[in-house]
């Protein structure tokens, strides 16, 4: 989960790294007390988790109260990347006389963490990666070991921050080290990282992002999900416990178990769609191992509750999962909708393999539903499912 | 032959009396997997019937290794107590823990994995999240169904489970020597590389079939790895070509960041290595049937 800006300068402040005074809000009016909190002046800054926000003109001074709300005005609703701003963070004004970058992160190719520091922050750090590879220190991080002051000052050194704020760069690297084996993060990023014309080291941007498996021991991280950019079908679907994916311009909906099954489903769906108007896949729902009927009828249900979707198509090879639980599944999900008095009028197909796929086929083939269709091949069934979804 | 796992291994299980660690446990031993103990602490000298095979269970990794010379372990604990879990199988030094608990933390992944490096990586893992791995015919470490195919002449290694099953299912008239679920995490302990580099020292294997998915490089490297070190035929698959940017598929592992991590990218580096990659699990199939047939 990637937090926003103002979520990472709250845990940073939580973890004593040294941030600037700020508050987040939504509406421009709130701007006015705001700055006069902090001061009379303040950096209005759009809250939007992607990258290149100052260029888009999402960051802005303002030099009074009124000019905060007329700022906070401008770029509350704009849209950056694709982004919609929602809220925006009043932050202190900082007199700024260098940028640094430092990050921790996860190594995948090494398996271990690492660490990035440069004395050229403030820009993309992909971009002094690519133009200028030797100003961006990367040092392992071994994971049992940790940031000691021993490595963070090999670190400081491999980045050449310069001497006089060298033990303040140490002491934040230990500071931001404890936010990311404290909070369970995948990515600690400041950038930039300021020395102010006072020589004191703030951490002025921040991203982070969270791993959602360490949930269970993290009881605060929940909160910080942004429930309100949530797909309206993702929330449903969390709520349900269904790892579920909505997938923008699609139109057939996928059920299937296993990531990398459904993954490939998706794909092969969209090649057979090449060849039915443009059929795209219109979600990805994984029901996982083991999958019951309940399951099975919950993914269902969310599925044809998306307008865009025109056909379903239930992918499922048993391992664990037993195929006549999924087709009781698809039985029980088609009952409870005619039930509720919700008609479907979508058509599903169904291809059925592996463990009790003959029990599973016999059980759809009984109750003999007008809109089950039975096909024996994956790619068999991904050209019937994009076939009906392009009819429509 | 065959690879890591072969009728002479000895497994226990770690978490056997939990539900799923028993309903795994049966259908193990109902392969033929020599199963010789379990591990739980608070039930440490009891037994556990599995259709009338008592199964010792002990307190520790160590203790069940002096008492039966098990070489492999099964770890099926909840994610809140894996990492303790390997750590303890790491410290006991068996040679091959097969982790299939799904939903660890990486914070922790990357600890066991630290700490086995600091070692003497003297415990191959392989996971976590993953099926774990099967040698048909001869023992089956994890939960890949053992009823899918027999003993062949194809080595698997695989990123996904069911798909894992999928391709065994489609080539199942040929069988395999091993198939090995590496799992989709962000961090595991076996890699593609290590699973070809294995399969093409096993003489019972004549041709290769690796799954890969998006996210990371690992299908990059192991490309790079092909080309240099690997004389057997390969063939390759990689799903998530239309897994859109941030989104992540499922696996933890399973994200594309900006260029990296995509399918495309994957499927390009293991073309350039001279391995015929399918469009789709079946097309896969139809070009590993049709090496083979080439001989």
């Amino acid at each position: 989960m990637d937090l926003f800006e103002y979520q990472a300068r709250d845990i940073f402040a939580k973890h004593d790294v040294p941030v600037l005074a700020g508050e987040v809000i939504d509406t421009p009016e709130a701007a006015r007390e705001v700055t006069e909190r902090l001061g009379g002046r303040a950096v209005v800054k759009a809250q939007v988790k992607t990258g290149g926000r100052g260029k888009a003109g999402g960051v802005k001074l303002a030099s009074d109260p009124d000019d905060a709300v007329a700022k906070a005005g401008a770029i509350l609703g704009m849209d950056i990347k694709g982004h919609t701003v929602h809220k925006v963070m009043l932050a202190q004004t900082a007199d700024i006389a260098e940028e640094y970058y430092v990050s921790f992160l996860l190594d995948r190719t090494n398996r271990t963490f690492l660490a990035m520091a440069s004395v050229e922050g403030g820009v993309e750090i992909e971009e002094v990666a690519a133009t200028n590879p030797e100003a961006l220190a990367k040092i392992a991080v071994d994971p049992i070991d940790g940031v000691t002051e021993a490595k963070a000052r090999e670190i400081v050194e491999a980045a050449k921050f310069p001497a006089e704020i060298a033990d303040q760069v140490v002491t934040t690297l230990q500071r931001l080290w404890d936010v990311f084996i404290k909070e369970d993060a995948l990515l600690v990023e400041v950038n930039p990282l300021v020395k102010t014309g006072d020589g004191k080291i703030i951490a002025l941007d921040g991203k982070v992002s969270l791993d959602a498996n360490a949930e269970f021991r993290q009881a605060d991280h929940a909160a910080l999900e942004d429930k309100a950019a949530a797909n309206p079908l993702e929330a449903a679907a969390k709520a349900k416990g269904l790892n579920y994916v909505k997938l923008e311009g699609g139109n057939v909906g996928i059920i299937g178990n296993g990531a990398g099954l459904v993954m490939s489903t998706l794909d092969v769906v969209a090649y057979a769609g090449e060849a039915h108007n443009g059929a795209k896949p219109a979600n990805f729902l994984d029901i996982g191992g083991g999958a019951s009927a309940e399951v099975m009828a919950n993914g269902l249900e969310i599925i044809l509750g998306d307008p865009d979707v025109t056909s379903v198509f239930v992918n499922v090879f048993g391992g664990i999962t037993a195929c006549d639980a999924v087709a009781n599944g698809i039985v029980q999900a088609l009952d409870l909708l005619s039930s509720k008095g919700e008609e479907v009028t979508k058509p599903l197909v169904v291809r059925l393999d592996g463990n009790n796929a003959e029990l599973g086929r016999k059980i759809l083939t009984d109750a003999n539903h007008p809109l089950v269709e039975q096909v024996d091949t994956m790619d068999g069934a991904a050209d019937r499912a994009a076939e009906l979804a392009a009819a429509k | 032959m065959a690879i890591f796992l072969t009728k002479e291994s000895k497994v226990i299980v770690q978490g056997m009396t939990g539900s799923e660690g028993q309903k795994h446990t049966r259908r193990m031993l109902a392969a033929g997997t020599n199963i010789v103990g379990g591990v739980n602490p608070r039930k440490a000298g009891t037994t556990v019937d599995f259709d009338g095979t008592e199964i010792p269970v002990f307190g520790g990794v160590k203790e069940a290794i002096e008492a039966t010379g098990a070489d492999v372990t099964v770890i099926f604990v909840p994610e809140k107590f894996t990492k303790d879990a390997v750590i303890e199988a790491i410290d006991a030094e068996i040679p091959l823990a097969v982790v299939i608990t799904e939903g660890i933390p990486v914070h922790d992944t990357a600890a066991f994995w630290a700490h086995a490096g600091k070692k003497g990586n003297k415990t191959r893992i392989i996971g976590p999240n993953c099926p774990g791995l099967i040698t048909p015919g001869q023992s089956n470490a994890g939960i890949i169904p053992a009823d899918i195919t027999k003993p062949g002449k194809i080595g698997l290694v695989s990123k996904s489970g069911t798909l894992t099953y999928q391709m065994m299912y489609e080539l199942r008239d040929i069988g395999f020597s091993s198939a090995v679920g590496i799992g989709g995490d962000p961090i595991i302990g076996t890699t593609h590389i290590d699973a070809l580099a294995a399969f093409e020292a096993d003489p019972d294997t004549e041709l290769i079939v690796m799954i890969g998915e998006i996210g990371g490089d690992a299908e990059e490297r192991a490309a790079d790895f092909i080309k240099a070190n690997v004389t057997k035929p390969v063939v390759g698959y990689v799903a998530g070509f239309t897994a859109p940017e941030g989104k992540t598929m499922g696996h933890a592992g399973a994200i594309v960041s900006g260029s990296s991590g995509t399918a495309q990218a994957k499927k390009e580096a293991l073309e350039a290595a001279g391995v015929k990659v399918g469009k789709t699990p079946s097309e896969t199939a139809l070009l590993a049937r049709e090496l083979l047939a080439a001989g």
